[in-house]
């Protein structure tokens, strides 16, 4: 580059020194530390107190082999993946689709929909539970049915995906509007003139456009689906068929038995998932920017 | 323009019927997305009795705010509203500074490593919370804190300690939003003030931030709805129930052996009303906040 090294003065560099300093120290102190420490301590049996010994893979081989809630939960996070992306993302996008277009009451429409993204997890858990509740609430109430949706363990994480999806979609809308607002309107007219359908214009012309969108959605939607607590918790805690990795880590630590090796051993599946999905995003986020 | 595109092919009366249909149709799903909050409101004004007999898709007989008073009084939500705002308005602060210095040191100035600090940081904010949990909560109960810092003398169940954990999560989603937002600003300014022998200081302070105004509210409105809504670390963090914020005060309402929803559904009301109001006030905002940190710039 032409500039010369910037000479720094000595107020300067102490300043920067200390900003730097102290956001280095906290991200480091409090997410990476730890989260490389779960590495470490997933392969010690570890319960909180006494001596640290280590096991070696001890914990995943009775991850695998000896702890059912463990592939419960695997399955779990796959369906709301699952779930997440071919239901509620692409319905997301639909609605952005439909809403990217001069219409009265967009505002209205827009509003209704990503009214659920304000909402806590938790609160959300609770409204589902006044909609699924088996004895009086308002589905069984509206179809006649007399099912336990909450309390049975073959439906209930289907209609708390469906709770979960009602917030995704609005989630999703809104940057997908946002990414349809800075495409160049030229080119759907250009399309039109070519005699292309709204249809094809979209999937042919607009939609691969929306690459860098469209892998934003896509890591919020896995980093979702891994991060997915709140609700289930509020409902039954994530127990009896709404078991999620995320719920055994913390049931290992605040629950009464105190297994910090053993739920280090699931922090470290979820945190090797989360890495290979944050590795692509970053990659193509900052290749971009060059 | 898109009449120009669109005339020729497309009379204006096929239009009609179609646009009629997607009226229809977005007003169904408006409505279906805002059902299950109206069905709360109306559970929660009814008594407990009264829906246990009909269910809670039936007319009113009687309706009340008896269970917003229960609510507020029995649940002391009022206290667990002000032991939110302990944790978020610092939290929200301390973020932003931190955040927005970091964002122009790595925006603005030729540090080295600036590439690697923003990917670290910005992936930080990426990981679930459960990867970390386990040993924060370890080390959490084994730092030690003076008496009049936190009542249990350690930043485990310290309103410290969950301010903590915020603003190191939050920090790298500001991180990267800023950064982009600074990269925008046009460099000359900058030259020009570092000429006047402005030192990194002033450039930071008087200089860049008073252009992010927009950028921080957007933020700040966005991290507070999100502070606001943790549910997470004040579980795992704390461990004195009268510390707790509002929204993981919420459980509290579930009683052992029997949970009446309408009262329940009214403190979800009253915990979800702040961040609905933040959101019909600061609409614009909270926009801005979603998609700065999904299209840049």
């Amino acid at each position: 580059m032409a500039a010369k090294t910037r000479r720094y003065s000595a107020r300067d560099m102490a300043v920067l020194v200390i900003g730097l300093g102290v956001a280095i120290v906290v991200n480091v102190g409090v997410i990476w530390g730890p989260a490389l420490a779960s590495i470490g301590l997933s392969g010690t049996d570890w319960s909180g107190i006494g001596p640290i010994e280590w096991v070696g893979g001890q914990n995943y081989h009775d991850l695998a082999a000896e702890y059912p809630p463990f592939w419960s939960a695997v399955r779990n996070n796959v369906l709301w993946l699952g779930f997440l992306a071919l239901v509620a993302t692409p319905f997301g996008l639909f609605c952005a689709v439909l809403l990217d277009r001069r219409l009265r009451l967009s505002r209205f429409y827009q509003s209704a929909l990503y009214m659920p993204v304000v909402l806590s997890l938790a609160v959300v858990g609770f409204i589902a539970q006044l909609v699924y509740s088996s004895d009086y609430g308002v589905l069984n109430s509206v179809t006649g049915l007399s099912v336990d949706w909450l309390g049975d363990s073959s439906v209930n994480i289907w209609v708390v995906m469906v709770a979960a999806a009602w917030r995704h979609v609005g989630y999703v809308m809104v940057i997908y509007l946002a990414g349809l607002k800075a495409v160049d309107p030229a080119l759907k007219e250009a399309a039109a003139i070519d005699g292309a359908s709204e249809r094809q214009a979209f999937f042919r012309v607009v939609f691969p456009t929306l690459r860098p969108v469209n892998v934003i959605v896509l890591v919020i939607t896995v980093i979702e689906a891994l991060r997915a607590f709140d609700i289930v918790y509020a409902i039954n805690r994530g127990r009896n068929g709404l078991e999620l990795l995320s719920v055994l880590v913390t049931e290992n630590i605040v629950g009464e038995a105190s297994r910090i090796g053993f739920g280090s051993a699931i922090a470290v599946i979820l945190l090797a998932i989360s890495v290979g999905f944050i590795a692509t995003y970053l990659s193509q986020m900052f290749r971009e920017e060059r | 323009m898109t009449v120009t595109a669109s005339a020729p092919r497309a009379p204006s009366r096929r239009v009609r019927p179609l646009r009629i249909l997607l009226h229809v149709f977005l007003t169904l799903v408006a409505l279906g997305w805002l059902l299950p909050l109206a069905l709360a409101v109306y559970a929660s004004l009814r008594p407990y009795d009264e829906t246990a007999r009909l269910g809670y898709f039936s007319l009113p007989e009687q309706l009340t705010l008896d269970y917003y008073t229960q609510a507020w009084s029995q649940a002391e939500l009022p206290r667990y509203y002000l032991n939110t705002l302990i944790i978020v308005i610092p939290g929200v602060v301390l973020t932003l500074l931190l955040a927005s210095f970091t964002a122009f040191a790595i925006a603005r100035l030729r540090i080295p490593g600036r590439r690697t600090l923003l990917i670290v940081f910005t992936a930080g904010n990426l990981l679930p919370p459960q990867v970390l949990i386990t040993p924060l909560y370890t080390v959490y109960t084994m730092i030690p804190l003076p008496a009049w810092l936190s009542d249990s003398m350690s930043l485990y169940d310290s309103y410290l300690g969950l301010i903590l954990v915020h603003v190191a999560f939050q920090f790298g989603f500001c991180v990267f939003v800023m950064a982009n937002f600074m990269r925008t600003i046009p460099e000359e300014i900058n030259e020009a003030a570092l000429v006047d022998g402005a030192g990194v200081w002033t450039r930071y302070w008087r200089l860049t931030m008073p252009l992010c105004r927009p950028v921080l509210a957007a933020l700040s409105t966005l991290q507070f709805t999100w502070m606001y809504n943790d549910f997470l670390w004040a579980l795992v963090l704390m461990s004195s129930g009268d510390k707790l914020p509002v929204t993981s005060a919420l459980n509290n309402l579930r009683g052992q052996f029997f949970t009446d929803y309408n009262l329940l559904a009214a403190g979800s009301m009253l915990v979800a009303l702040p961040t609905l109001i933040v959101f019909q006030l600061l609409h614009k905002q909270f926009v801005a906040g979603l998609t700065l940190g999904s299209t840049k710039g």
